[in-house]
């Protein structure tokens, strides 16, 4: 395991009072350029010196990046907003509830005090392997020591895996999903607006990259749409602790309903995958059905279908499955 | 090693490869590149590129058909197949380097399944079918014959070659060089592909009995490790990976002769199975490559003759 040191490595530190700026200086650094948010995943790669930028971007002093506006449709959430901002705000708490629920099951107070929904969002895998410096394939090798027959793999991935088995640690990333969020992209390579069903991209398409950021891009907006507001929610989160802990399996749902009758779905799970995954053959069953146990245990043996546990991990799939299962059934 | 090969550090300082790095690949595309422009530079300034026009022959047309078939429908099918999933390998492999993301591992692997099979279809249609030797061998007079071709390219004062048989020198060193790039990379491709989920086979990180090969026992009954874990695995990915580079420039230059105004008859041979007698008699020694004996055997369609015939055994072994 790597040691975690006081110490971190020396960088050149920029707090850029604009975009422009911050997408100045990741254009001249490139890929030394590090991007710094709330700083709890950044810190981490520092002091385990893992990852040594030479420059750091705190986007902390961007003023544009900060607080949730109302847009012309629906909710403009700046990337540098904070979980305590998202769980708080009124709108947020009352329209779009699977989000507040999302961000308020991030580790600790004092973390959604100072962690942001970008960084949230955008934060790397939690794989050990990789984390403490082997040189696997996320890290640009050519091995996945988390699939390895004597791997430990317990939290690791259950489908949408390529070579890589790492699984997305983000809390809200599904719930994004699930609302059809939209994220805005400034920089030099990915500018635009991308559903955050594409903003996720798993190791089949890039085994080194969890987001479509590259080097020189900057999450700067993500757009909630009026779309799915007030929708019927369902968010649920298993891990270890129930106190502070990363996910095992979470699942996050928005259902458009008459009665106990779904119109519309769209399901989303996060820890099974490198990736949030939306789960399209469950919505397809679901969708105008009435909602009865038989619909509730169908979705979940549908949703696990195609997935295949590592050695430790079996679990997830039945975990999964009820998850789901829970899912539909709240509907009822 | 440094620039050629990616080595990383585990954990414990020690290096571990990895693989090709990406210069080798930019190394390759470039080179491709300036070989392609060079020689049609050259050529051009050599002049050989006005010599359009087949060469009047007086040798005797009085047996031989207007189309002689050089590649049979078979043989045909096979080229293109082939060369359909070697196109796919390359631009699955690179372009995703290149910044053009997609899910391309699951093309890459189908696309290698494609070749393995019509590389197998090809070894029993040229044993059973074809002349396999006329393609394969190679005696110390093919070697001459080569270079004399080779000096009289390069040197106008040096004497005329031979005419070659069916397969002239360079398209048999072509072949071989094809041979071996692609047969590396199918067999690394193979290894590399069990550590994927296919539906062949469950997913396996580790090659067994080379990723820790156990060379011995020491005194205390341990194993004893001849190699480092992962080192069978880096070097796997490093032949696989100068495997495809090497496919880069080849089948560049391929294409670049391919369509080159001079050679494109040889293309159109591989595309409608025949060449002209002009052609024929102007680019090849009939002594060599005999048709005369099946020419009176013209196929009804377009007088071309069976390739099987015409395949007769070599004159010049």
């Amino acid at each position: 395991m790597a040691i975690i040191r006081d110490m971190i490595p020396a960088f050149e530190l920029f707090q850029p009072a604009t975009v422009e700026d911050a997408l100045d200086r990741l254009a001249e650094y490139g890929e030394q350029a590090w991007v710094l948010a709330g700083g709890l995943d950044s810190y981490d790669w520092f002091k385990d010196r893992i990852k040594r930028p030479e420059a750091v971007i705190d986007l902390g002093g961007i003023e544009e990046l900060k607080g949730i506006r109302e847009g012309q449709d629906g909710l403009e959430i700046g990337a540098m907003a904070t979980l305590t901002e998202i769980v708080r705000h009124e709108r947020v708490r009352a329209e779009y509830k699977i989000l507040a629920d999302a961000a308020e099951h991030v580790a600790t107070p004092q973390i959604r005090n100072q962690g942001t929904l970008g960084g949230n969002i955008s934060q790397d895998t939690r794989c050990w392997y990789y984390r403490s410096g082997w040189p696997c394939y996320r890290a640009g090798g050519n091995t996945c020591y988390a699939a390895a027959p004597q791997a430990m793999n317990r939290e690791h991935a259950i489908m949408g895996t390529s070579r890589c088995v790492a699984i997305n640690p983000s809390d809200t990333a599904p719930a994004l999903v699930a609302l059809d969020a939209k994220m805005i992209v400034r920089g030099q390579r990915s500018s635009g607006a991308y559903d955050a069903e594409d903003f996720f991209i798993g190791p089949a398409t890039d085994i080194t990259r969890m987001t479509v950021l590259e080097s020189g891009d900057l999450l700067t907006q993500i757009n909630i749409p009026e779309e799915w507001a007030n929708a019927h929610f369902y968010y649920e989160k298993v891990r270890d602790r129930g106190s502070w802990d990363f996910q095992l399996v979470s699942v996050a749902s928005a259902f458009k309903t008459s009665g106990n009758t779904i119109d519309d779905a769209r399901i989303v799970v996060n820890g099974v995958a490198p990736f949030p995954v939306r789960l399209d053959a469950v919505e397809r069953l679901v969708r105008g059905a009435s909602v009865d146990e038989e619909i509730a245990v169908e979705a979940g043996e549908i949703a696990i279908q195609g997935s295949r546990a590592l050695k430790h991990n079996e679990y997830k799939q039945p975990m999964m499955s009820n998850l789901v299962r829970r899912a539909v059934r709240s509907v009822a | 090693m440094g620039r050629w090969l990616d080595v990383e550090l585990n954990p414990w300082g020690q290096e571990v490869l990895q693989g090709v790095s990406l210069d080798l690949m930019w190394l390759a595309i470039i080179a491709a590149l300036l070989f392609t422009v060079g020689h049609a530079l050259w050529y051009r300034q050599r002049g050989f590129s006005k010599q359009g026009k087949v060469a009047q022959t007086q040798e005797s047309v009085a047996d031989l058909p207007e189309r002689i078939v050089r590649h049979t429908l078979a043989a045909r099918i096979f080229h293109w197949s082939m060369a359909a999933a070697m196109l796919v390998l390359l631009v699955t492999a690179f372009v995703p380097l290149l910044g053009l993301e997609f899910p391309w591992v699951t093309i890459h692997w189908i696309a290698g399944v494609v070749l393995i099979l019509t590389i197998i279809y090809h070894v029993i249609h040229s044993i059973g079918w074809l002349d396999f030797w006329s393609m394969m061998s190679m005696t110390a007079k093919d070697v001459r014959e080569g270079l004399g071709h080779f000096r009289h390219i390069l040197s106008s004062k040096s004497p005329k070659p031979e005419k070659p048989g069916k397969y002239p020198f360079d398209h048999r060193m072509y072949h071989h060089a094809i041979i071996v790039a692609s047969l590396a990379a199918v067999v690394t491709g193979i290894l590399m592909t069990l550590r994927i989920k296919t539906p062949f086979w469950e997913p396996n990180e580790y090659y067994p009995l080379t990723d820790q090969a156990v060379s011995g026992y020491n005194e205390l009954s341990e194993p004893i490790i001849s190699l480092m874990p992962g080192a069978a695995t880096g070097l796997v990915f490093v032949i696989h990976g100068i495997a495809g580079v090497s496919l880069i420039l080849m089948v560049a230059a391929h294409i670049y002769f391919a369509i080159r105004p001079d050679k494109r008859w040889f293309t159109w041979g591989m595309i409608r199975g025949w060449i002209d007698r002009e052609h024929y008699l102007a680019h090849f020694d009939p002594d060599k490559w005999s048709v005369a004996d099946a020419s009176k055997r013209e196929s009804s369609h377009g007088g071309a003759i069976a390739d099987s015939v015409v395949s007769v055994p070599r004159t010049d072994d």
